[in-house]
């Protein structure tokens, strides 16, 4: 862990070396998901509401998860870009330090560019709440805090099943943005209003649904049943990261280097 | 003409090279596509008044918008010449006997073509025979069939016209992020990409009726679906005429400007 916060500091100062193109790069990040949150903004002006829910509620669905998304894209760039590290064979300069490789992969990068996207997504949080009438106490925050936790976890898992198919790839593979951009497109608007074998998919083989849909049903108050079952949902996220932690150490022993 | 037409040719036989990025990239589009079809719908089920746009037209709207992606996203870029300005080797380019303008101008056409033409067919097939509501319906009459192919040629020009000023807004800051995303971001929003164009707010449209990237996609999408009449689309094939002479007019004279004040270093 000291070793991965010291990682991060020498990215992070590192990318600062080129300021201008450093803040530059985070204002564009901001406007890429505000284009996108303007144009729900209008659709939500225009058509009023969304199969029952509100303009505020669906705000609230769409800040959770591109928090999680730029959080993941800032802190597992690392496995996003891993496909260069397998061509250039830097790989191998990894498995022979005394430390776990995903820890290694995980602090080979960091996007702190992403901080722009992050802005926009907490301001439509905070603006969200504070419209939205829901009476605050302990568990309903905590639930929310644990959905944009979990929703990096999941993200991450998927950039970790995708790097671990370079293994046997070498190149990357762009379908992983059907999970990763698609799946953050899909899950900015609540679940429901989606096609049934949209909804399975994505509830019970990536688990997206469950740390956006269904606990956020708790949080608004619009659930039946026990609380606690809602505010365990999120903890699929750990769930889902396991196996993909798991078929990443079997991709490692596969791997064959590529000899550059 | 012959410089540019090779350059042209050779452009697209490297992009059919990479078939494997663009079966990628179809499934990809098909995911989206039935992605933002599903959230119209779910808007259109609630809605009590009659919406601008009826819901045939604007699956049609999303599906070709999805098959002709690399003709009208700004994104769509040339890494190449990025590096070419940045690294200074742009000097080896002045070195040919052709302007540059048109040069860069065949090449992204090229580009463009070769990734849309990999990719457009296999999506045609599968949409058009996809259940009902997703279904792409045929373009609403022969007429509308051929102003639309008229319109995207044309729509293309304009892309690709707007996409130089990219390229050479580079000669200046030396970096192509930035000021680029801003341009693509503006106007992938204003070329109806994340919401049709009608479906805007009335004073929105008004701006978009300005700009010139409603012309890249809206404008050809509509008339295919039967949403711009015949008519009024030949105006607006006229309308885009004048955007493709003023955007090359323009750009050709900005580069030449960037080109007067370039100094490369040796090394």
């Amino acid at each position: 862990m000291v070793l991965y916060f010291k990682y991060l500091s020498i990215l992070f100062k590192s990318q600062l070396q080129y300021r201008a193109s450093f803040w530059l790069l985070t204002f564009g990040q901001f406007f890429i998901p505000f284009s996108v949150f303007a144009g729900m903004y209008l659709m939500f002006e225009r058509f009023g509401e969304l199969r029952g829910w509100t303009f505020y509620e669906a705000a609230l669905v769409f800040a959770v998860i591109h928090l999680a998304f730029s959080l993941s894209e800032c802190f597992a760039r690392g496995f996003d870009m891993f496909s260069g590290l397998i061509a250039s064979g830097g790989f191998d300069r990894l498995l022979v330090r005394p430390r776990s490789t995903a820890l290694q992969v995980l602090g080979s990068q960091f996007e702190f560019t992403r901080f722009g996207r992050l802005l926009q997504s907490a301001i439509v949080l905070v603006w969200a709440l504070a419209k939205l009438p829901i009476d605050w106490n302990a568990p309903r925050a905590v639930t929310l805090a644990l959905m944009v936790a979990c929703g990096v976890l999941i993200f991450t898992g998927i950039y970790m099943l995708f790097a671990t198919l370079c293994f046997w790839t070498v190149q990357g593979l762009e379908i992983g943005n059907i999970f990763t951009d698609g799946g953050r497109e899909m899950a900015q608007y609540p679940l429901d209003i989606y096609k049934k074998w949209v909804t399975v998919f994505f509830t019970f083989v990536i688990p997206f649904g469950c740390v956006n849909y269904l606990p956020l049903l708790y949080v608004l108050g619009r659930a039946h049943g026990h609380p606690a079952g809602y505010m365990a949902m999120p903890l699929a996220g750990v769930l889902f990261l396991l196996p993909c932690l798991a078929v990443w150490l079997i991709g490692v022993r596969h791997y064959r280097s590529t000899g550059s | 003409m012959r410089p540019y037409l090779s350059v042209w040719k050779l452009r697209f036989i490297l992009g059919m090279q990479y078939r494997s990025a663009a079966i990628a990239g179809i499934a990809t589009q098909l995911f989206f596509g039935m992605i933002f079809l599903m959230i119209f719908q779910a808007f259109y089920s609630g809605s009590a008044a009659e919406p601008p746009m009826p819901l045939d037209r604007l699956v049609s709207y999303v599906w070709l918008q999805q098959i002709f992606l690399s003709l009208i996203m700004l994104w769509f870029r040339d890494n190449e010449i990025f590096q070419l300005i940045t690294s200074g080797n742009v000097a080896y380019e002045l070195c040919r006997p052709c302007g540059l303008y048109s040069f860069w101008y065949a090449k992204l056409l090229g580009q463009r073509l070769s990734s849309a033409t990999l990719r457009c067919f296999p999506i045609l097939l599968i949409v058009f025979f996809l259940p009902k509501p997703f279904r792409l319906s045929p373009p609403a009459s022969p007429e509308a069939f051929v102003l639309f192919l008229a319109a995207l040629a044309l729509g293309l020009l304009v892309v690709v016209g707007v996409s130089m000023f990219i390229y050479i807004s580079v000669f200046w800051t030396l970096s192509p992020v930035g000021s680029t995303l801003m341009i693509s971001v503006a106007g992938e929003f204003f070329a109806g990409m994340i919401i049709p164009v009608p479906l805007m707010p009335h004073w929105l449209q008004t701006v978009a009726g300005f700009l010139p990237f409603r012309w890249t996609a809206d404008f050809p999408f509509r008339v295919y679906s039967g949403d711009i009449p015949a008519g009024e689309a030949l105006w607006g094939i006229a309308a885009q005429l004048v955007w493709i002479a003023a955007l090359t007019a323009a750009g050709a004279w900005t580069l030449r400007r960037a080109l007067r004040r370039i100094v490369v270093q040796g090394g």
